[in-house]
């Protein structure tokens, strides 16, 4: 009987996490278009409304796909692939419960690495177009990578250091119960939120919206995708900045975060709290976006490389005072 | 189990002088065939003695009076493992690909011959015989090397390759000399058993890091190395890339290691600071390339560093006496070796594939490859994302290991540690993402996009013993990234022998994951990410071409509405590398371009220039080279004095002589 009732607490959990998986990627578009109509909200326009995004991938999901006469298999099947490396990632992030089921199949470095997969696999996807503006992004992603992957790699470090573990289900619920103010983690802060709006290609590195092709670089990776494709890699963009939202708020923020077993009140205060700081972090992007004007390129080494050094900052300064 | 190897071993000697008699139809599948054969036998011989007791052969070869002694221990086995699974794919691939070769008989004696040094040298147990086989080594692969010997390039890269083997076997020999005088023995166990005074063992130490160092290609002893690897015939690159590196790391652990005692705790200090500048130059040097043998080769310098950042980071712990905190260190770098051997190795086999197929290295002038050479472009993809450091691949787990040693290393008592272990891991954080921005670019413009010439678009695909060695090397780094316990279980032997410490048993862990310290520490199962990658991409594919849409049309590019140009238009390798080259080059290698424009009215075509600087030329080898020259040219003029100022020089010389032998009797 106790058997039965293991069976059934796990099969709960399994059900748990499926939905936690399910959930950031219907959250995700939603994310998407908030920033959108908040944007267009302080420039006074009207602005589309929050579900358009999804209206956008009905409507590209349905279209047929049309690709290039000189591609590749690589150009059909990276959209998915860098879908399933994103979504991966994305899993392994707890959202409003720090006791993930699957989450010792993957640490806060592992979650780098599948980002950096998916990378790889639009940018060699981007290549396979065979035209200049495919390789212009590649090349661009490729630079702003080189740099914000390291300083996400020391933030790993800074934090690892202080929770004493680098599985993320673990080092939230450390931060969840508290570790003071210190100023080796508002350094790691800091750098994430850099290495953040690099990875999302968010202003001030890259502009999100536009089309001019001299400044594109994420858009002009996906120049030539159309159709279940576009719609794949828009999504796991999506994805992506949820993400990081996550990231930020289960280590910095973890307000509500379920990291117990409780009564099921609190799984829906968790879920309540994490859509409001979904909510909170769109208007802070927004607001961020609207108050800053895009770098010129070769400006955004600077700006990644002070993302690094402040990582190794408050990685030597855990290293010094030798605190585990 | 020592007497079968020691035999094989003599076999591919054998083998090396047949190949000279054989009738020149059947040479090469005959040569690589019985090499293939051999390594197999080697590679079992280190699988079954990695765990089993030490074995010890002596035998009458060595110089009057002295046996030449051979040991088989964990460490000797686990690389006997190492050089004989390279050796074995070098083999197989040779069977296909050696049949192309223009000069076989320039190739097929030395082939043997080089494997069967490189197994000597990790046999090796006392000085004589390490530094004969070491020597045997040098020398096989450099008629290797030089087997090419009518391209412009062969013979200066084989005339440096000479030069600096020469070096480093020279300090080797100083070393084994200060360690035979003073243990008085040459035998490796004498020399073990031996304690050392702390300023001799430092001394060694620095020689064996220079020594080893210079055939492994560290920063700045690595000049020989891009020039060349490359010069050889693909496999043979292989074989020195993948495998020869390896076996000068062996050296330096069994030096650093085993022969001289316990460390000081500054000895990790010169591998370190070494290993992490490695690491970053050599992947900067792969980004400035654009012949595809060059790169790899270039990158072999950068996992070299990485190798040694390991190993500098195990000596640390382990004279910090830590010893568990060692073997994870260890595990990381022998680990590294083992798969950067694996996915080298199937890189240059492709790009040997690539070169027979079209005719050129230089990666500008290919493209679109992956559909006229599907399964080399699947390989080298697979072999790109594993060295790149991508999961579920096997250069993650190592990658990942050694970013979990320096996590500990905290614990590192002194304070000049604790201010370079984390400027040596932003080193391993850049040269990492690095070498995924190196591998894309080295994977995706020969193979994907459009191809940039007739022999691009014109290309076969590879045999059938080619393909297949580079699909299996492709499969067993996958392998090694789903089941990486497995393998660490396997070196526990070595970390034992080594630092005195074992790492946990890995096997046993629920659905194979593999947990370095503890499980709430860190962990990670690259079979479980590589299902959950499989599951996720298939089944959004499946629904989304059940139920959403399945129509594809070819149409031509868009590209922004503009007309699609030539081949040309699309990015370049070195275009692709431009940013990289402003934002990292500019400090290192002075690099820097430069447009001039014709005057307005003057049809001539515009010019861009690049300029750069290799650091190691600039300020190491160009002034060296300058010095002997000046050196040489004074000297030169004692050469045309009269018979007069001979004599006088002679007295003179005597004279000061004598003083001396006054003043010190």
């Amino acid at each position: 009987m106790s058997a039965l009732a293991h069976l059934r607490q796990e099969l709960g959990e399994l059900a748990l996490q499926l939905c936690q998986v399910a959930f950031v990627v219907a959250v995700a578009p939603g994310v998407t278009g908030l920033i959108r109509r908040m944007k267009a909200r302080l420039q006074r326009r009207q602005g589309p409304s929050v579900l358009q995004p999804y209206r956008d991938l009905r409507r590209l999901l349905a279209k047929e796909a049309v690709v290039g006469e000189t591609t590749s298999w690589l150009t059909r099947a990276a959209p998915y692939a860098v879908f399933a490396a994103t979504w991966v990632a994305a899993a392994l992030v707890p959202t409003f419960e720090t006791r993930l089921m699957f989450s010792w199949s993957g640490d806060l470095i592992a979650i780098v690495a599948l980002l950096g997969l998916a990378r790889f696999l639009q940018a060699a996807a981007a290549i396979d177009n065979g035209t200049a503006f495919g390789g212009i992004g590649a090349s661009r992603e490729v630079m702003i990578a080189s740099l914000a992957e390291p300083a996400m790699i020391m933030v790993v470090f800074t934090l690892s250091l202080v929770a004493g573990t680098t599985q993320l289900s673990t080092m939230a619920h450390v931060m969840a119960t508290g570790v003071g103010l210190r100023l080796s983690i508002a350094m790691a802060l800091l750098s994430l939120v850099i290495v953040a709006l690099a990875e999302n290609t968010r202003i001030p590195i890259d502009n999100p919206a536009t089309h001019l092709e001299l400044t594109m670089v994420h858009e002009a990776m996906l120049l030539d995708y159309s159709g279940r494709h576009l719609a794949m890699m828009e999504l796991a963009a999506s994805l992506r900045l949820v993400l990081y939202v996550s990231l930020i708020a289960c280590i910095f923020a973890p307000f509500g975060i379920v990291t117990q077993d409780g009564p099921a009140a609190f799984l829906l205060i968790a879920v309540l709290a994490y859509l409001a700081k979904l909510a909170a972090a769109c208007v802070l992007l927004a607001i961020f976006e609207m108050a800053t004007a895009k770098m010129r390129l070769f400006r955004v080494p600077n700006l990644l490389g002070i993302a690094l050094m402040l990582g190794l900052l408050g990685t030597l300064l855990l290293f010094i005072s030798g605190e585990m | 189990m020592i007497a079968f190897a020691l035999s094989c071993i003599l076999l591919l000697f054998a083998c090396g002088v047949a190949a000279i008699f054989l009738p020149r139809r059947h040479a090469t599948a005959l040569t690589y065939g019985a090499s293939a054969i051999l390594s197999a036998g080697l590679l079992t011989v280190g699988l079954a003695q990695i765990a089993a007791t030490a074995v010890d052969v002596a035998l009458p070869l060595g110089p009057p009076g002295l046996a030449c002694s051979f040991h088989l221990d964990a460490l000797a086995a686990s690389f006997l493992c190492l050089v004989n699974l390279g050796g074995l794919g070098a083999s197989l691939f040779g069977i296909g690909y050696g049949r192309h070769a223009a000069e076989p008989r320039r190739v097929l004696p030395f082939f043997p011959a080089f494997l069967a040094a490189m197994n000597l040298v990790v046999l090796a147990a006392d000085t004589y015989s390490f530094l004969f086989s070491w020597e045997l080594m040098s020398l096989t692969s450099w008629a290797l090397v030089m087997s090419d010997h009518r391209a412009r390039e062969t013979a200066p890269a084989g005339f440096l390759y000479l030069l600096m083997a020469s070096g480093g076997t020279l300090v080797l020999l100083l070393a084994f000399g200060m360690l035979s005088a003073a243990a008085s023995g040459t035998g490796f166990a004498a020399i073990a058993a031996h304690p050392f005074t702390p300023g001799l063992a430092a001394a060694v130490l620095l020689l064996a890091l220079l020594g080893t160092g210079s055939k492994a290609g560290l920063f700045p002893l690595h000049a020989w190395l891009p020039l060349a690897h490359p010069a050889a015939p693909s496999h043979v690159s292989a074989l020195m890339s993948g495998v020869m590196t390896k076996v000068a790391i062996y050296a330096f652990l069994r030096i650093a290691f085993t022969l001289l005692g316990p460390p000081a705790w500054w000895w990790s200090i010169p591998v370190l600071v070494l290993g992490g500048i490695t690491a970053v130059l050599g992947v900067l040097y792969a980004l400035m390339e654009t012949d595809l043998k060059r790169i790899l080769a270039c990158s072999t310098i950068e996992n070299v560093g990485i190798i040694f950042l390991a190993v500098g980071l195990a000596l640390a712990f382990k004279a910090n006496g830590e010893p568990a905190a060692a073997a994870l260190a260890l595990t990381a770098g022998v680990l590294h070796a083992f798969n950067h051997m694996l996915f080298k190795s199937t890189l240059f086999f492709g790009a040997g594939s690539v070169a027979h197929a079209t005719g050129t290295r230089d990666i500008e002038r290919l493209g679109g490859l992956i559909q006229r050479m599907p399964r080399t472009g699947l390989a080298f993809l697979a072999a790109s994302l594993a060295i790149s450091a991508l999961p579920p691949f096997n250069g993650f787990v190592s990658e990942w290991l050694l970013f979990q040693s320096i996590l500990i290393s905290p614990h590192l008592e002194r304070m000049g540690m604790k201010l370079l272990v984390p400027a040596v891991g932003v080193l391993l954080a850049l040269a990492a993402a690095l070498a995924a921005a190196c591998f894309l670019r080295a994977f995706a413009i020969p193979f994907l996009g459009r191809p940039r010439s007739d022999a691009a678009a014109t290309a076969v695909e590879a045999d059938r013993w080619s393909t297949g060695t580079m699909l299996a090397g492709a499969a067993l780094c996958l392998l090694i990234g789903l089941l990486p316990g497995f393998v660490i279980d396997g070196l526990r032997p070595v970390t034992a022998l080594l630092t005195g410490g074992r790492m946990p048993v890995q096997a046993s862990d629920s659905w194979l994951s593999i947990v370095p310290i503890s499980a709430s520490r860190s962990s990670y199962n690259g079979l479980v990410i590589a299902i959950f990658l499989l599951a996720a991409g298939s089944l959004t594919a499946f629904l989304v071409h059940r139920f959403a849409s399945r129509g594809i049309r070819r149409a031509p590019a868009w590209g922004c509405g503009f007309p699609q140009g030539g081949a040309e238009t699309q990015y370049s390798a070195t275009g692709l590398a431009q940013p990289l080259r402003r934002v990292f080059g500019a400090l290192i290698f002075a690099a820097r371009s430069e447009v001039r424009l014709p005057p307005p009215g003057d049809t001539s075509a515009a010019v861009l220039q690049r300029h750069s600087r290799d650091p190691a030329w600039a300020f190491l080898y160009a002034p060296l080279g300058r010095a002997v020259q000046a050196t040489v040219e004074t000297l030169n003029r004692l050469q045309f004095l009269t018979i007069r100022s001979y004599v006088s020089l002679v007295f003179g010389t005597l004279v000061l002589l004598l003083i001396a032998l006054a003043i010190r009797g």
